[in-house]
């Protein structure tokens, strides 16, 4: 009985070994293959000089983590206390644009943030920049937006702000009413009863939502590569150049992801350890 | 024991423009154990979230010693509920769970100037401690809830509500997810806790035999109205209608004409009764209870009948038996075998009289008790003549 049922699973373990374990475990080949064959060292002793990326991603992923957090927790919370009908609306709004092609909705902002582009184009408009420079005594004729390290964040926040509001949501909306019922019985206010029973017994959507934001935007590419310019460049760029671009050394790229992926595992790991206690995170 | 506490005066509460109380008169005493008992949607439930300030009823008055609560919400009523399916908090520990009303600063009113008031964490903890040992939950302060059976779970629920001291606890189908062997423990348990601190109770329960073996006070509920309030002696003894009659116990309901004062009757008989006060010649539903029912040799008996069917219940044999038509549950020590014919003998203080109601004829009936109904429908045929002998009663 039971070895019928676990053949069940040999698909999936399959798939999981051809596509996640092998690709990792040739990584980790790579990372300390020399760029003639043999083993090396040498792709992480070159690693001190990109700690200005590492420190740019990093930097750069946490401002758009705890930006996506302190905007989806509060419309995860809002949403998940509004009726039925609405409540599937709103997800649905949610999700909207994640129908379109990351590319497309990241190109979108490229036209909205240029020196030529939409936003500038209506501030000008406006006469915005008229008024500033009379005001000021300025020769604004934009804001410079595109190319900037907040551009990056917003392309971030954008685009993976869903993936933190459909955990905490999800935790919120399954909380047992009759907690919340419980605790106004027992004499908490409306702010007590959140900061009481539902803000700690939504921690685990706050760790998914956090892991599922954290993860993508620290390794993006194609969104510092479109709204960043060749000024913020990050680690996904980093490690695409090495095997698509002009740099080409998929050893060092390979051991640049490998040293990533420890820190990410290590960031999560800790941070799991943290909401320890509470139900287990659900980890993607 | 006779100080009121709350009255409900003339509640209603409609959902979605439909009725789920009825125009609802009731009052609670200091200390009492009352218990609201029905039906699922009869409207029990909504009466103790009124009081508990989760709903607001919508016409009618909430009153609090005299003092109108009906937008007061739960936070600031001196009430505490022990909810269904316990509603522990999944984060706290037991200790935690339990003090989590005593660590929300209350507000206090001194000198008619208002301010938030903690208690000490020494304090907390004595009561804590206090009200973990009442529940018989000495030691267990550190235990995860998700460690817990059902019953310790229900105990800190309880712990958690009573520590708050509050004036009245209200408890919603609290023994509803335990087995029956802890339900049995849990009601002399609550029963032992209530008469220990002295606190009103108000009991939501279907269960009838928990409602009559716990309570001080019994408030029989169905379709959004009180169908009848009483002791639990009074609510088996002389329940008002039939629905009451059939839902507290196991009842044979059927029509009877009231002749006068102590005299009904039922199956072309007249029959000795102790009740009054009925106009002469009024249709009224007779109630006799199953225990009540003596058997006795057939020439001896005041109605004769067939018994049809017999299931063994350990301590008594559910017998029922067919007369004219109209079939009866005997409850009865004796084992009379199917298809045996057999004699009854009514006592006057076995047969009790009501009034007819909305109810009439929808109870007391137990044709659908035994499987061969059918089988049976044709037999009576044959054999039903009802002996016309015996004469009155009197």
């Amino acid at each position: 009985m039971k070895n019928k049922r676990s053949l069940f699973a040999v698909p999936y373990v399959g798939w999981m070994a051809l596509f996640v374990v092998a690709p990792i475990v040739m990584v980790v080949i790579y990372a300390f293959t020399a760029a003639g064959g043999g083993l090396t060292l040498e792709n992480f002793s070159r690693m001190g000089s990109y700690a200005v990326v590492f420190t740019r991603s990093f930097h750069l992923a946490l401002i758009a983590t705890a930006i996506c957090l302190l905007i989806g927790y509060p419309v995860a919370y809002m949403i998940s206390r509004e009726g039925p009908g609405l409540q599937r609306v709103a997800m649905m709004l949610i999700m909207l644009p994640m129908w379109m092609n990351f590319l497309l909705r990241t190109y979108s902002w490229m036209s909205i943030l240029e020196n030529t582009g939409l936003l500038n184009r209506f501030f000008s408009a406006i006469g915005l920049f008229k008024l500033l420079n009379t005001v000021f005594g300025t020769d604004l004729e934009y804001f410079a937006m595109i190319n900037t390290k907040g551009a990056v964040v917003l392309g971030m926040v954008y685009n993976y702000l869903p993936f933190m509001i459909l955990p905490i949501y999800s935790v919120i909306a399954k909380m047992d009413g009759s907690l919340l019922e419980a605790a106004r019985d027992l004499g908490a206010n409306s702010f007590g009863v959140f900061r009481k029973v539902i803000l700690p017994l939504s921690l685990p959507g706050v760790l998914s939502g956090v892991t599922m934001v954290f993860v993508p935007s620290v390794s993006t590419f194609a969104i510092s590569k479109l709204l960043g310019g060749s000024n913020e460049l990050l680690l996904g760029d980093l490690i695409e150049q090495q095997f698509l671009g002009t740099a080409y050394n998929p050893y060092l790229g390979s051991a640049i992801a490998l040293v990533m992926m420890v820190i990410v595992v290590v960031c999560m790991a800790l941070m799991n350890r943290f909401g320890e206690g509470e139900e287990q995170a659900v980890m993607l | 024991m006779s100080k009121e506490l709350i009255r409900l005066v003339d509640c209603s509460m409609a959902f979605d423009g439909e009725l789920v109380l009825d125009h609802i008169n009731l009052y609670f005493n200091d200390s009492e154990f009352l218990t609201l008992l029905g039906p699922s949607g009869c409207g029990k439930t909504t009466t103790l979230r009124i009081i508990g300030g989760f709903l607001t009823p919508t016409s009618g008055e909430v009153l609090f010693d005299g003092v109108r609560m009906n937008d007061i919400p739960p936070h600031l009523r001196q009430v505490n509920t022990v909810f269904q399916r316990y509603a522990l908090f999944p984060h706290l520990n037991v200790f935690d769970n339990v003090a989590f009303g005593l660590r929300i600063p209350k507000t206090v009113e001194e000198n008619g100037r208002k301010r938030k008031a903690k208690v000490p964490e020494a304090e907390i903890k004595e009561r804590v401690l206090e009200m973990l040992e009442v529940v018989s939950l000495k030691g267990f302060e550190n235990r995860r809830i998700t460690e817990l059976s059902g019953g310790q779970q229900q105990r800190v629920a309880i712990a958690r509500a009573l520590v708050n001291r509050p004036k009245v606890l209200l408890l919603d189908e609290p023994l509803g997810a335990l087995d029956l062997r802890l339900r049995k423990d849990m009601q002399n348990e609550l029963k032992r806790i209530q008469q220990q601190l002295e606190i009103t109770f108000i009991y939501v329960t279907h269960d009838q035999e928990e409602a009559l073996a716990m309570s001080d006070t019994i408030v029989v509920m169905d379709q959004g109205k009180i169908q009848q309030i009483g002791t639990p002696e009074d609510i088996y003894n002389e329940p008002k209608n039939a629905f009451v009659a059939d839902f507290i116990g196991e009842s044979n309901i059927l029509d009877g004409i009231m002749h006068e004062d102590y005299v009904v009757e039922f199956f072309n008989r007249k029959f000795k009764c102790l009740d009054k006060g009925f106009a002469p010649m009024e249709p009224v539903d007779v109630v006799i209870r199953p225990e009540d029912i003596d058997i006795v040799p057939v020439e001896k008996g005041q109605l004769r009948g067939t018994v049809t069917s017999v299931t063994f219940k350990g301590v008594h044999y559910d017998t029922i038996v067919d007369f004219k038509g109209f079939k009866w549950l005997i409850q009865t020590t004796d084992y009379h075998p199917e298809g045996e014919t057999i004699g009854i003998v009514l006592n006057p203080d076995d047969i009790h009289i009501m009034r007819k109601s909305q109810y009439s004829d929808m109870f007391g009936d137990y044709s659908s008790y035994s499987e061969e109904y059918e089988e049976l429908e044709d037999a009576t045929l044959g054999v039903e003549e009802e002996p016309q002998e015996g004469g009155d009663e009197k």
